[in-house]
């Protein structure tokens, strides 16, 4: 190789086959992934067949990812950057409690979406500046974070469910367009979203540098402080919305039924997906097949009738070894 | 003992990657003799170091003792058959005495587990006598309280004491004034006459003419000179380093510069103090000093990274922003920094994506990543600076450190700037991409483009640079314009103690 080919490595691959291709596509990892969701589906489907293919629970698995998809697509964007967010469970708490009494006191369910989204970003606005600016590591400072979070979603509330009695809002919890419930097309929608963010735009791809290594990222031009803080703002609105489809889907807000633990659920599927945590690797596609992993195993589990406290073992176990998993490969390459 | 008692290196090869570090080398040491090892940064000196203190072992070749080759696991056993590598950071424990580090390994005890701290100091003063060293410390002096000579006398003497018969100094004088240099070359005096064999790497080619008895040139990993001391003069040593006329490999064709282009006053950071400097466009402004002079940290206040504390940055006479390294990009300023694989790239994205880093205008389309405006931008540059690489989706991190720099280089050149600052651009290259580097920096100047040459080659200061700013503690000790540079001058104004007061610019 004395000269430099500046053909592209796509005429490269047109060479091989098509399942090269394909393989390169999706890329090695989210291929694993795709299998174990399909060892999965084997297992549950051969353990309560009739009623796991069932297009109702198809549908119930569908409705019961939308949230966790839209948290642990956002989580993927702080994990490549560099961060993590656990407080986004105790931020969805508190969204789902000021969306209520918004609509609540104006009757407005726009008044609501706001409520939700404004509240979620000045969340995540307060992480941001404490990680950023307080140099706080993110874990410890998103862990108070959510202590302080629940707080106020109890003070707020008192501690009581707030009921929702906007219809129209209810819509976009068990509304139904073209025959799919509302919420799985908000999931196509954001999924899209990130994914273009992420993978395509330039900021996205800043993101990616933030996060491999934030001294050439600076050296770079990129204002990484600026990056930072606008990361967990993100995270808070994404939250926010979470929060939203939450409050939207149970009629209610509440400080902590619906939306405890899922920190831990958007961390696994985030590095199921193939997020390495110390930044600067993973994709939106992965995210979203570790989100089916999880969901299809709490559905399966449920159906299998596996006791709720068994559950979170598994849950953690997950977790941990989806990390564990990530050290490997990292380790290797 | 005679000659072929003595350990030797028969035939050394080894490989790392793509880079053939060493490629059939053999010297034969002898005792009672101060043989100097010299050859460019990637000659293969510090990888015939390791090989021979055990750190990894060779590719083929074999070490020997006398007939018998000898084949070492890890560091204790080279050490045991009495080779010392003396490193340019003395590896003692700050919070142990003299002491302690000195006997570290084999600290007399008493009744088997404590500590015999009378028979300890007694032995210590012993060593210390010696080496002439009871008026520099105590046994009981803890080694952080040291200054960096004294630390190496330390290990020094650990060594010897250890029953060191190898003994080989890497690059000892780089933090070392000119007056504890010469105490160090007393000591290895006294122990070649002791009959130790020493190997002196450094890159000052006075001291070894100086000191050696027989020196070794390495370049490429071959070796290719090994002759008696006697007759060598700097500039034929230094033509075996390069492997032919220094003058040959520094190409400037011109040597005109334009208007004012950068215009630094009194610039101050944490670790640089009150630094003023002028940058001509189409001029190559060097910058010289010993290791942790301040000299990577002023090409890192210039760009904003650091923060700064007082000064001014102006380019065309506009100030430039403290603290924003976007600001000093927009600015027109590019900075190719020393540490390529931590401060430069993203290792593990593509050669396309890494140069394509500081044009994100010129590479998107409303805001999205547009790879065939990248490919129109990059390909050229890449093609330009013959990048040797399949494609350019090639992770950087498979490239060798040529390679890499040229990608550096290409992200900077995408951006076209008005000012490049490049620190050490030439670290760990091999010759070839050097000369090509030198070439661009040639073309570059050649070009309207202002230059900041930060080096600790001195080869390399002397043949591109215009003038040459010296460094020592931070700050700026003097300024040498062609043709007055000059290894020995530079390193005359280098030394921390010979820096003059802040302002007493030596025109």
């Amino acid at each position: 190789m004395n000269s430099l080919e500046l053909r592209a490595s796509k005429a490269q691959t047109d060479a091989r086959g098509a399942s090269a291709r394909v393989v390169e596509r999706l890329g090695v990892h989210n291929i694993s992934l795709l299998v174990a969701l399909a060892i999965l589906i084997i297992i549950f489907g051969s353990l309560r067949g009739d009623v796991f293919f069932s297009s109702r629970n198809l549908l119930n698995i569908g409705l019961g990812v939308t949230i966790l998809g839209v948290l642990a697509m956002s989580q993927t964007v702080v994990i490549v950057a560099g961060g993590l967010d656990i407080a986004v469970g105790a931020t969805v708490g508190l969204t789902t409690v000021s969306t209520a009494m918004a609509i609540q006191a104006t009757g407005s369910p726009a008044a609501g979406i706001v409520a939700g989204l404004v509240l979620g970003g000045l969340a995540g606005l307060v992480n941001g500046i404490i990680i950023t600016y307080g140099r706080v590591n993110a874990v410890i400072a998103t862990l108070g974070t959510m202590a302080i979070f629940r707080g106020i979603a109890f003070i707020m509330s008192d501690g009581q469910s707030i009921a929702i009695f906007s219809d129209t809002f209810r819509f976009i919890g068990i509304g139904r367009i073209l025959g799919l419930p509302l919420l799985v097309w908000i999931l196509v929608l954001t999924a899209i979203a990130f994914h273009l963010f992420l993978a395509r735009s330039i900021v996205g791809r800043n993101i990616y540098a933030l996060g491999g290594n934030p001294v050439v990222a600076r050296f770079s031009g990129i204002n990484i402080n600026r990056y930072r803080v606008g990361i967990y703002i993100m995270s808070g609105v994404a939250a926010g919305l979470a929060g939203i489809l939450l409050a939207a889907r149970t009629g209610s807000g509440q400080p902590v039924s619906g939306s405890q633990g899922l920190e831990l659920e958007a961390i696994t599927a985030a590095v199921l997906g193939g997020c390495a945590l110390q930044g600067g690797k993973g994709t939106i596609v992965g995210a979203l097949l570790g989100v089916a992993i999880i969901g299809v195993l709490n559905n399966g589990m449920i159906l299998t009738s596996v006791p709720t406290f068994y559950q979170l073992l598994a849950k953690g176990s997950l977790l941990i070894l989806a990390v564990v998993i990530a050290e490997y490969h990292l380790n290797r390459t | 003992m005679t000659q072929s008692d003595f350990f030797s290196l028969d035939g050394i090869s080894k490989r790392f990657g793509i880079v053939q570090a060493l490629d059939n080398v053999s010297i034969a040491f002898r005792p009672g003799e101060v043989l100097a090892l010299v050859g460019e940064n990637g000659a293969g000196k510090s990888t015939m170091m390791r090989i021979l203190e055990g750190v990894f072992g060779p590719d083929s070749g074999t070490v020997r003792h006398g007939a018998t080759p000898i084949v070492f696991g890890e560091p204790r056993d080279s050490h045991r058959a009495g080779i010392r590598v003396i490193h340019q950071e003395p590896e003692i424990v700050p919070n142990l005495t003299v002491a302690e580090n000195i006997f570290v390994g084999e600290l007399p005890r008493l009744a088997g587990v404590l500590l015999d701290w009378r028979k300890l100091e007694e032995q210590t003063d012993r060593v210390l006598a010696t080496f002439g060293m009871q008026q520099d410390m105590r046994p009981r002096q803890l080694c952080g309280t040291l200054g960096p000579a004294q630390r190496q006398m330390i290990e020094i003497m650990r060594a010897i004491r250890a029953g060191g018969r190898l003994i080989a100094f890497d690059e000892p004088t780089s933090s070392l004034t000119d007056d504890e240099a010469r105490r160090l070359f007393s000591v290895i005096r006294r122990l070649r006459e002791e009959g130790t064999s020493i190997i002196y790497i450094s890159h000052r080619l006075n001291e070894i003419i100086d000191l050696a008895d027989r020196i070794v040139v390495l370049r490429d990993g071959r070796l290719v000179d090994d002759s008696p001391a006697a007759g060598a003069s700097e500039q034929t040593i230094a033509k075996l380093m390069v492997g032919r006329n220094i003058d040959d490999l520094f190409t400037r064709e011109t040597w005109r510069s334009g208007e004012q282009l950068l215009d630094v006053a009194g610039l101050t950071t944490d670790r640089v103090s009150d630094v003023s400097l002028r940058v001509r466009r189409g001029e190559v402004l060097g910058i010289a000093g010993l290791m942790g002079a301040g000299r990577s940290e002023l090409a890192k206040a210039i760009v904003g990274y650091d923060r700064r504390i007082a000064g001014t940055i102006a380019m065309n006479g506009v100030p430039v922003l403290p603290n924003s390294p976007h600001a000093a990009i927009v600015a027109g300023i590019g900075f190719a920094p020393e540490d390529r694989k931590h401060e430069a790239l993203l290792l593990f994205r593509s050669i396309l994506d890494n140069a394509a880093l500081c044009v994100p205008d010129k590479t998107s389309s409303f805001g999205f990543f547009n790879r065939r405006k990248a490919l129109e931008i990059v390909s050229p540059l890449a093609a330009k600076m013959s990048i040797k690489a399949p494609n350019l989706d090639e992770q950087v991190s498979k490239l060798s450190g040529g390679n890499q720099q040229k990608v550096v280089l290409a992200r900077w050149l995408a951006r076209q700037p008005m000012l490049l600052i490049l620190d050490e651009p030439t670290r760990g290259i091999d010759i070839g991409a050097k000369a090509e580097i030198y070439r661009l920096i040639d073309e570059l100047a050649a070009s309207g483009i202002g230059i900041i040459l930060i080096s600790s080659e001195m080869p390399e200061l002397i043949g591109l640079a215009d003038r040459v700013l010296v460094m020592a503690g931070g700050r700026i000790t003097a300024e040498l314009a062609r043709p007055d540079v000059d290894e020995a001058t530079i390193l005359k104004h280098a030394m921390p103690q010979s820096a003059p007061a802040p302002g007493d610019h030596i025109q």
